[in-house]
């Protein structure tokens, strides 16, 4: 079960909020949520404070955005991982190519600091 | 000990074999995210045979069993597709995986990088995958 909730935040930040487990049953809602934003945002948040759960295929949406964020020069970052979460993203490294940390003001501080 | 679970292929029934994972390791002592890898390992291995072999089709169904040793626990995943080595399987770069803008892939590369042993051993009516984590349960 996976429950998303988007919202525009100041400054022109794009907030994804996810909630739940997120495998192959249900990644394909973050996908379109994270489509539709990369189409009208060049700054988004993700809040992943409460994802229960993440498999493959929640990595894999992820995943496919990272060279459309480089192309469009579209800052992602994600916050709020509980420490089961996160070990699936450093399993194949993919904390190191995505841009993940602790608490939602430290994204925004880096999305405010980066010249997109 | 053994424990057993049969699920029709369905995706929506991949939480249901999480919590029958989750509920055989939770008296076991596993460190909680031990336990969610053993979990996820065996929830991609289900996926893809759910997917890949059998087209998500609900009149069939996979089962599962989990042994559980002194210094290791074994998941086996039993079906009647079209069989798939995972053993053998070519991994592919995650970097190929992101240029191509791919969304799968991943599945089986955590799978290896979890368990200490991926088998798949092909019988004259079943197949059956078998996941090794050596651990002091």
């Amino acid at each position: 079960m996976i429950d998303i909730k988007n919202e525009l935040e100041e400054e022109g930040v794009y907030l994804i909020k996810v909630s739940g487990e997120v495998d192959a049953s249900s990644s394909i809602f973050l996908d379109q949520s994270i489509g539709e934003a990369v189409e009208k945002y060049d700054k988004i948040l993700i809040d992943c404070e409460k994802i229960e759960y993440i498999s493959s295929a929640g990595l894999g949406v992820f995943m496919s955005y990272i060279n459309e964020l480089e192309e469009k020069k579209i800052g992602l970052v994600l916050y709020g991982l509980s420490d089961k979460v996160l070990h699936v993203f450093q399993i194949l490294g993919l904390d190191k190519l995505l841009k993940l940390v602790d608490t939602k003001s430290e994204a925004k501080e880096f999305l405010n600091g980066i010249s997109l | 000990m053994e424990y057993r679970f049969k699920v029709p292929c369905n995706k929506k029934k991949l939480v249901e074999i999480r919590d029958f994972i989750n509920k055989v390791l939770e008296d076991f002592g596993i460190p909680e995210i031990e336990k969610n890898s053993m979990v996820l390992a065996v929830d991609e291995v289900c996926a893809n045979l759910m997917i890949h072999s059998h087209n998500c089709n609900p009149d069939e169904s996979l089962e599962l069993t989990v042994k559980t040793f002194k210094d290791k626990i074994i998941f086996e995943i039993i079906d009647r597709g079209i069989g798939f080595n995972i053993g053998e399987y070519q991994e592919p770069s995650i970097y190929d995986i992101i240029r191509e803008k791919k969304k799968g892939g991943i599945g089986l590369m955590l799978v290896r990088r979890i368990m200490d042993e991926v088998k798949f051993e092909q019988g004259a009516h079943q197949n059956v995958y078998r996941l090794t984590k050596k651990c002091s349960c």
